[in-house]
Parts: structure tokens; C-alpha cells; sequence
């Protein structure tokens, strides 16, 4: 087992990226609402939404400097545990991950460089212009990432070269892979819907501790309002045209995320039930007649492969894994929209202000989209075994053949303690702000001394 | 095609090393030139808006390479593979500590998060240090293309070699000792009062210590590696850097005597890039030079990527260097004064 490096360098990659990606989930979304504050400053004049905007941008600098320094080990891991998929897939996949560095990240630090330490030096149009510099390149960060994710999921514009290698023919393909462009389509409304919660989620806590509540109703009004919205584009159109993709073109992948082993028509969607893959069925299922078809295909006719159809050594490797973190995702996603339906419905008749029912389903709520892109992730890669290049490259192949198992747990072990501490400064910073309050820093201040040093 | 992208690699990581190097040299100094929580708040001051942009050209580098020479990148960071992590746990420690400090008026999380900064700023100068003796020296390449280095063997610089011996050791610190002095004069230039004081005196003592161990490591490396300034005899561009060299290191050491902090930044930058260049010049055509067997080496005849795809990546990668210098042109514009302890945020 410990000998066996594959594992460990498997999980050393999906804990790093799932942790990595708890903070640019949440700085993407900000980011849209950063701008919208700022712009909503600028059109009524109201300073009161700069105050607004203020504070949100120091949650987001604090949730920026975690992605980054989490953000920089990802980069180096392709080449140090993923030596032989960095020589196969490098000349395409290194040239959307250089593009990231170059188009993306520079815009990024430069700007928010000047948001954070430049109030006093711009006028507030440079100043708004900025914010919306970040939104832009932290978007297309994203983007980019997603196109190399979906390379990976879904080659195109590739030739196989002289030396068996990849080599790229076409990086407008690459670039505009429909595959890329369904993921970052579902993947930025699930990140608008995670800023939405949270900052729905510090409204109505402060409503419901009667403070700042002028603050409080602004947050809850657009944090609802988006929401509402994101929550709504994350299952429709984008997921099901994403479960439609996979339906397409990893049929072995859709059979598993449903848990469904036998083939046929009027395939019914699964609610509840358990995988069980020794004996090849599902326990205890409710299903939807049907429906599984209709999703897929369009029609109660379409014929869903089971996994039955397809040789054991093409199946995902970790089915049940697989199966929940679908569910969960789809799970999560029909009772956000539910949650935020209801909330959007009391904000229209004016009375989400006064539920505290309502309120305190909205600051408990955070942590559902948090869980859904997660299990979400899980649902793409897990999807994808046995394959780390779709259909070229397997898993097993794609390690770095020369790091020692136990070489590869310990690292693991290493970032399983970083993180662990850099979680925890990162709550209880976090935490401190919220105490703190919006109206924490007079006169317009982004920074933390003013108020205490 | 393929030796473009060796300069491209080499400029990339050069810049890497020069602006990010400054935010080295300043952890460094950092508790030392700054005693005062108002004095470590402008050193701060001083690198903060800039530090990640900084970093960035590391990716821009390593995404180069990965493009450009992608056996090299996949042979490269596995057979290194505990050296990096060792490397990426400090930058994360580095950012941690640049940003998370002045967040609580707490005097122990300050002065934790202080050492944590100048701790992890003086190990990642002598990892980069220690890297490229590496390269320098050679790593042990199979025909297949693939190393895998210990930490250290017996400390020999001859085959079995490990990442540490006697000869990389020595380039680490040298290293740390030429950031000092890049590190020094961008806070001279960049702070004022005894900040700025403090800053110039260390700079000028590290340039000392530079002077005098550069002849030193020159004398190491022809041992280490006999036949690696042969590259003197037939490539003017060599020259050229060392010329750049020594003249950065005469207008460092003049600017640092005589006040002028713009000259000595300039000096240092010099000395670093035109070292740097030296070293490119006499490397090429090898990236990752082999031994014992040489002929294993990774050079960019045998290492690079197919010719259609760097061609095309060379049209949207200098732009794209070219948008990120103005980005940095328009920060350094509006950080042209001196950095003050209040300087975070605004209005403070
Ligand atoms: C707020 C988060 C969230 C929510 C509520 C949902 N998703 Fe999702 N989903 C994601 C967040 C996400 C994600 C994290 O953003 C993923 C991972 C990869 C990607 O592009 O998006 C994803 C992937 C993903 C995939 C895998 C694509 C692949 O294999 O490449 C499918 C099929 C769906 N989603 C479908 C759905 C459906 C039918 C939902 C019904 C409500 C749904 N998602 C809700
Ligand atoms: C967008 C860029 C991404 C790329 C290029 C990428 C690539 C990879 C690679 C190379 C692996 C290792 C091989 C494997 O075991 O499949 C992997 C595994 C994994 N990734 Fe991603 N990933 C990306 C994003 C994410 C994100 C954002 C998450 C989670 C939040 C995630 C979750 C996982 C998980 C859970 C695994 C483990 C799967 C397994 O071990 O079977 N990935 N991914
Ligand atoms: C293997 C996959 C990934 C790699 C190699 C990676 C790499 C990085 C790096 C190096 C940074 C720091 C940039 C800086 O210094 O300014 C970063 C930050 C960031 N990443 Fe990732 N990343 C990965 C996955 C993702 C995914 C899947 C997304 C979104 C869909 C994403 C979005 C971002 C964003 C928006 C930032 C800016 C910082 C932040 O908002 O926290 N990354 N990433």
C-alpha cells in the first residue's frame, strides 16, 4: 500500500485542489458583487454602499491571499506528481496553463493591489475601474483552468506526435472546447449562487442580532436576489446540459453517477437508493420512471447505457463515491433553489426582513453551495477515472513514476497539517472582521489598522 | 523555435528572480532593520502591493517551460520532487506571513508572523540558490529522461550526487548574500528614516561579503563543472553579462557609499540579472545538463515541444509579458513616494 505511490499521489492532488478551490469559489462571486456595489456608489451617490463594498473587499482579501498561496503549490503539482501526464499533455495543457499565468494572474494581483491599497491614491472611477479589472481577470482565471480541466475531459484540437507524445494543432479549439465552455458556464453560476449565500447569510445574521442593519438589509437584498438567479442557472439550463454532455460522450461515467448497471429505455432517475457494485444493482432504490431518459436525451425513449455495457477496466474505480457526491450535488441544488425561491418571494412582499424563520435559514445555509461544488468536483473527476486524459491516458500511466510512495504520503501529510493551521487563521480572521462589522473602519478605510493599530 | 523559448525561460525566471528577489532580500532584513511595530508595518508598506504580482512571473516562467520544454518541467519538479515542496511550503508561509500580519494588533501574532516572514525569505534565497548549482552541476538523467535526486549523498559534487553538497550549499548562500543586497537598496529606495538607514548598512555589508565570494564561486563552478565557461571563448553575449555584472556591482557599491539608493537598486539588479545571464549564456543549448552519462542531458534540440506550438504561443505569450509590465508600470506609478506604516488600505 505504501509502496504503491499511485494513491497518494491521487489523494495529495484532490485534497490540495478541493482546498484550494474553497477560496476562488467564493472570489469569483465577490468579485461580480464588489463591482455592483461600487457601481451602485457611483450611480445614487450613496456612500453607504461604498461602506458596503469596503467591507466585502476585505473578506475577499482575505480569501484572496488564501487561494493564492494555495493556488501556487496546484501549478508545480502537474510536473512534480504528475510527471508522465506533464510530458505527454504539456505542449497542450502547459499552453492553457501558461495562458493563465500571463493573461490572468498578473491582472489579477496588479488590481487587486490597487483596490486594496490604492482607495486613497485613485478617483472613484479608477477606483471602480479596478474592481472591475479584478472581477474580469479572476474570471478569466477560471476560464482558463476550466479549459485545461476540460482538455482533460474532453480532447480536442490535439494530434498525436512523432513521439507518442500530445502535441497541439489547433489552440482555438482548445480554447473554446464546447466542453469548457458548458463547465465554466454551470461552474461561475455555482460560484455567483456561493457568493450569494454568503453574503445573504452575513445579512441576516446581522438582522437577527439587530445590528448594522442598514448594512444587513443591502447584503440580504442583493445576496437574494442573485441567489435566487444563480441558483436557478446552476440546474437550468447549465447542469442539465452538463449531465447531457456526459450522456453523450462518458456514457460509463453517467451510468455510475445514477448508479445504473443494467441498459434500456425509459430509464428512471434515481432519488434515493445505495450502489451496491458487487452484487451489480442498486439497493433500495426510489426512482423516477423515466425521467433519467428524458433528462439525458430528450426523450422517455433514450436508450441510458448501463455499466454492464461497458469491460470493468473502463469503469470509474470509486462508483459509490461517485453516486453520492452526484446526488448530493443535485440534491443540494434543488433545495437551494428552493430556499432562495422562498426567500426572494418574502423580499417582493417586504417581509423577509422580519422572518426570523426565513432569517435564520439564510445564515445557516452558507455552507450548502460550499458542499456542492465540492461534491461537484468530485462528480467531474470522479467521473473521469479511469482516464486522466479522456479516452489517451490513463490514471495509473500519468503518476511520477519516480517519487517513493512514502516520499508522496509524507508530502500529503505535510499539506493536510499547512492547511489544517491556514484554516484556522483563516476562520478566526475571518470571524474577527464579521465581529468587527461593516462600520468597523471610519473614514473610508480598507485596512485593519485604523482600527486597532 | 526552441531556443527562442530558451531565452523566453531564461528572461522569464530572471525577471522572477529580480523582482521577486527584492521582496527576499526585505523578509530577510526584515526583523533587523525593522524594530518598531511602525517600522515593520512601512517594510511592509513597502513590498506589499507588490510582492504577488512578483510571484507571478514564476508561474509565467514555469508555465513557459512546461509549454516549451515539457520533459524537462515533468523531469525537472518530480526528480526535485522534496526540494519543491520544501520551496512551496516556504512561499506559502512567506504569503501568509505578508498578508495575515498586520490584520490583528496582537504583539505575538505579530511578531510570529515577522519571524515566519524573514525565516521562509532567507530559505527560499538559499533554495533558489541551491537549485540552480543544481542545474550548474548536473543531475544524474537516465537515457529515458528521468531522475530522481536524494537530499544528499556525501556532500562531494561527483557522482552519486545529491541536492546538497559543498558546491550547491555555497551558491545558496551566495545567493542569499546577493538578495540581501538587492533586498537592502529596494528598501533604501523605497523607506525612509532609520528604516532606510538600517537597510543601506546591511545592503552594503552584504555587498562586501558578495565581492568578496563571487571569484570564489567562480573558481567552485570551474571545478564542478570543468569546461563550463568554455562557452567565453565563442559567445560574445557571455561577456556581455559579466560586463553588465561587474558594473552593477561598481554602481552599487558607489550608489550605497554615496546615498544614491536609485543607482544601488539599479546596481544590484544588475549584478543579479547580468549573473544570471552569464550563467543562461554558458548553460545553452542544456537545460538539464546529465551526469555521469552527458549525452542524457534535456537540451532544447531534444527536450522542446513540436515547433507549430511554440510558434504559435510565442505571438500571445510576449504580448501578454508586455500587458503585465504595464500593469506593474501603472502600481509603481502610484507607489512612487516612500512607503509609511499607514500605507495599507486607504485613508488610514
Ligand atoms: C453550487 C454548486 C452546484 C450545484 C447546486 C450543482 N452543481 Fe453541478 N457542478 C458544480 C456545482 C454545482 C461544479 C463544482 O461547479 C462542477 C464541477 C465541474 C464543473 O464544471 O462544475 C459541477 C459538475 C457537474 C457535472 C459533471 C460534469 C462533468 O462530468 O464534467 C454534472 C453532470 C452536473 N454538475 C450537473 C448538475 C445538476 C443536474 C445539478 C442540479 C441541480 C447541479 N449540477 C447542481
Ligand atoms: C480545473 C482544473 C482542474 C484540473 C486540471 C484537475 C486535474 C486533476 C488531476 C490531474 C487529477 C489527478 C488524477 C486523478 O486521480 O484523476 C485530479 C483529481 C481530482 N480532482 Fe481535479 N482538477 C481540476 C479541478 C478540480 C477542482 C476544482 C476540484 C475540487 C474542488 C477537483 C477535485 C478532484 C478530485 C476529488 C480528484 C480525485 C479523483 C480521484 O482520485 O479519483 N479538481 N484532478
Ligand atoms: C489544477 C488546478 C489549479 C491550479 C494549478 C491553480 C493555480 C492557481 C494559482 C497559482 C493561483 C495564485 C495566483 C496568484 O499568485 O495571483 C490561483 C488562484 C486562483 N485560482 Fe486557482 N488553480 C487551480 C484550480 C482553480 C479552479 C478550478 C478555479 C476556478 C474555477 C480557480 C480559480 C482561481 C482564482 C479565481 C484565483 C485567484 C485567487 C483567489 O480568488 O483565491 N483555480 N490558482
Amino acid at each position: 500500500m505504501l509502496a504503491d505511490a499511485l494513491i497518494w499521489h491521487r489523494l495529495q492532488f484532490a485534497f490540495t485542489i478541493t482546498f484550494h478551490y474553497l477560496f476562488p469559489v467564493l472570489t469569483m462571486g465577490l468579485a461580480l458583487f464588489i463591482v455592483v456595489m461600487k457601481a451602485l456608489a457611483l450611480r445614487t451617490g450613496d456612500a453607504r454602499w461604498d461602506d458596503a463594498a469596503r467591507f466585502w473587499i476585505r473578506i475577499f482579501g482575505i480569501n484572496f491571499a488564501v487561494g493564492v498561496v494555495t493556488g501556487i503549490p496546484m501549478e508545480f503539482q502537474f510536473g512534480t506528481n504528475w510527471a508522465r501526464l506533464s510530458r505527454y499533455a504539456g505542449p497542450v495543457i502547459g499552453q492553457t496553463l501558461a495562458l493563465e499565468g500571463i493573461f490572468a494572474f498578473f491582472l489579477e494581483s496588479s488590481f487587486l493591489a490597487l483596490l486594496v491599497w490604492g482607495e486613497k491614491r485613485l478617483s472613484r472611477m479608477a477606483h471602480f475601474a479596478s474592481a472591475v479589472a479584478l472581477f474580469v481577470g479572476s474570471w478569466l482565471s477560471a476560464y482558463f483552468i476550466i479549459s485545461t480541466s476540460a482538455f482533460m475531459h474532453h480532447p480536442v484540437g490535439y494530434a498525436v506526435g512523432p513521439d507518442q507524445n500530445l502535441q497541439i494543432v489547433d489552440l482555438g479549439a482548445v480554447l473554446l472546447n464546447p466542453w469548457a465552455l458548458l463547465q465554466f458556464a454551470h461552474n461561475q453560476a455555482a460560484s455567483v449562487a456561493t457568493a450569494s449565500f454568503v453574503v445573504a447569510a452575513v445579512g441576516a445574521w446581522y438582522l437577527l442580532r439587530n445590528e448594522h442593519t442598514d448594512f444587513a438589509r443591502r447584503c440580504l437584498t442583493l445576496g437574494v436576489g442573485f441567489g435566487f438567479v444563480a441558483s436557478l442557472v446552476v440546474a437550468f439550463p447549465t447542469g442539465d446540459l452538463q449531465a447531457k454532455a456526459v450522456a453523450r460522450h462518458k456514457p460509463a461515467a453517467l451510468a455510475a453517477m445514477e448508479g445504473r448497471f443494467e441498459s434500456g429505455p425509459r430509464a428512471g432517475i434515481t432519488l434515493i437508493g445505495q450502489p451496491n457494485v458487487a452484487a451489480r444493482r442498486l439497493d433500495n432504490p426510489i426512482t423516477v420512471p423515466g425521467m433519467l431518459s428524458f433528462l439525458a436525451f430528450g426523450t422517455f425513449q433514450g436508450n441510458v447505457a448501463g455499466l454492464n455495457e461497458f469491460p470493468e477496466s473502463d469503469w470509474p474505480d470509486n462508483i459509490e463515491l461517485l453516486y453520492y457526491a452526484f446526488h448530493i450535488m443535485a440534491g443540494l441544488g434543488t433545495l437551494m433553489i428552493g430556499l432562495m425561491g422562498l426567500a426572494a418571494l418574502a423580499l417582493l412582499t417586504r417581509r423577509l426582513f422580519t422572518s426570523r424563520a426565513l432569517l435564520w435559514a439564510l445564515a445557516l445555509a452558507f455552507p450548502f453551495p460550499y458542499i456542492a461544488v465540492t461534491t461537484g468536483w468530485m462528480t467531474a473527476e470522479l467521473g473521469r477515472q479511469p482516464w486522466v486524459v479522456y479516452g489517451l491516458l490513463r490514471t495509473a500511466d500519468a503518476s511520477s513514476q519516480m517519487v517513493h510512495g512514502g516520499t508522496a504520503l509524507f508530502t500529503l501529510i505535510g499539506f493536510m497539517g499547512i492547511d489544517f493551521l491556514i484554516g484556522l487563521a483563516f476562520l478566526w480572521l475571518v470571524a474577527r472582521e464579521l465581529s468587527a462589522g461593516p462600520s468597523a473602519h471610519p473614514h473610508g478605510t480598507t485596512a485593519p489598522e485604523a482600527a486597532h493599530g | 523555435m526552441a531556443d527562442l523559448w530558451y531565452v523566453i525561460v531564461a528572461g522569464a525566471l530572471t525577471a522572477f528572480v529580480l523582482l521577486d528577489g527584492y521582496d527576499f532580500g526585505a523578509g530577510m532584513l526584515h526583523r533587523w532593520v525593522a524594530r518598531t511595530d511602525d517600522e515593520r508595518r512601512q517594510v511592509i508598506a513597502a513590498i506589499g502591493p507588490f510582492w504577488d504580482g512578483n510571484e507571478v512571473w514564476l508561474l509565467a516562467a514555469g508555465g513557459a517551460l512546461f509549454l516549451a520544454f515539457p520533459k524537462v518541467l515533468s523531469a525537472g519538479l518530480s526528480g526535485f520532487y522534496f526540494a519543491i515542496f520544501l520551496v512551496l511550503w516556504c512561499l506559502i508561509g512567506r504569503g501568509l506571513a505578508i498578508e495575515f500580519r498586520s490584520h490583528v494588533a496582537d504583539r505575538m501574532w505579530r511578531s510570529f508572523f515577522d519571524t515566519l516572514f524573514m525565516a521562509t525569505s532567507l530559505l527560499l534565497a538559499l533554495f533558489f540558490g541551491v537549485a540552480l548549482a543544481n542545474i550548474v552541476r548536473g543531475v544524474p538523467l537516465s537515457a529515458d529522461g528521468w531522475f530522481s535526486l536524494e537530499l544528499f549523498t556525501q556532500f562531494r559534487a561527483t557522482p552519486p550526487v545529491g541536492i546538497l553538497d559543498w558546491y550547491t550549499i555555497t551558491v545558496g548562500l551566495f545567493a542569499v548574500a546577493a538578495l540581501a543586497v538587492h533586498g537592502g537598496a529596494f528598501l533604501a529606495l523605497r523607506t525612509d528614516g532609520v528604516v532606510r538607514d538600517r537597510a543601506r548598512l546591511a545592503a552594503r555589508r552584504a555587498l562586501s561579503g558578495v565581492i568578496v565570494a563571487w571569484p570564489l564561486v567562480t573558481w567552485a563552478t570551474a571545478v564542478v563543472r570543468p569546461g563550463f565557461f568554455d562557452a567565453f571563448a565563442w559567445r560574445p553575449l557571455a561577456w556581455l553579462f559579466v560586463i553588465i555584472a561587474l558594473a552593477g556591482t561598481v554602481a552599487a557599491y558607489a550608489g550605497l557609499r554615496n546615498e544614491r539608493d536609485g543607482l544601488a537598486f539599479a546596481g544590484s539588479a544588475c549584478f543579479v540579472g547580468g549573473l544570471l545571464g552569464a550563467t543562461a549564456a554558458c548553460a545553452w543549448p542544456a537545460l538539464l545538463y546529465a551526469v555521469p552519462v552527458e549525452a542524457n542531458s534535456l537540451t532544447t534540440a531534444n527536450a522542446a515541444a513540436p515547433a507549430d506550438g511554440l510558434r504559435s504561443a510565442f505571438f500571445w505569450y510576449l504580448p501578454g509579458l508586455l500587458l503585465a509590465m504595464g500593469y506593474f508600470a501603472l502600481l509603481a506609478r502610484l507607489h512612487r513616494e516612500k512607503a509609511r506604516a499607514g500605507d495599507y488600505g486607504s485613508h488610514g
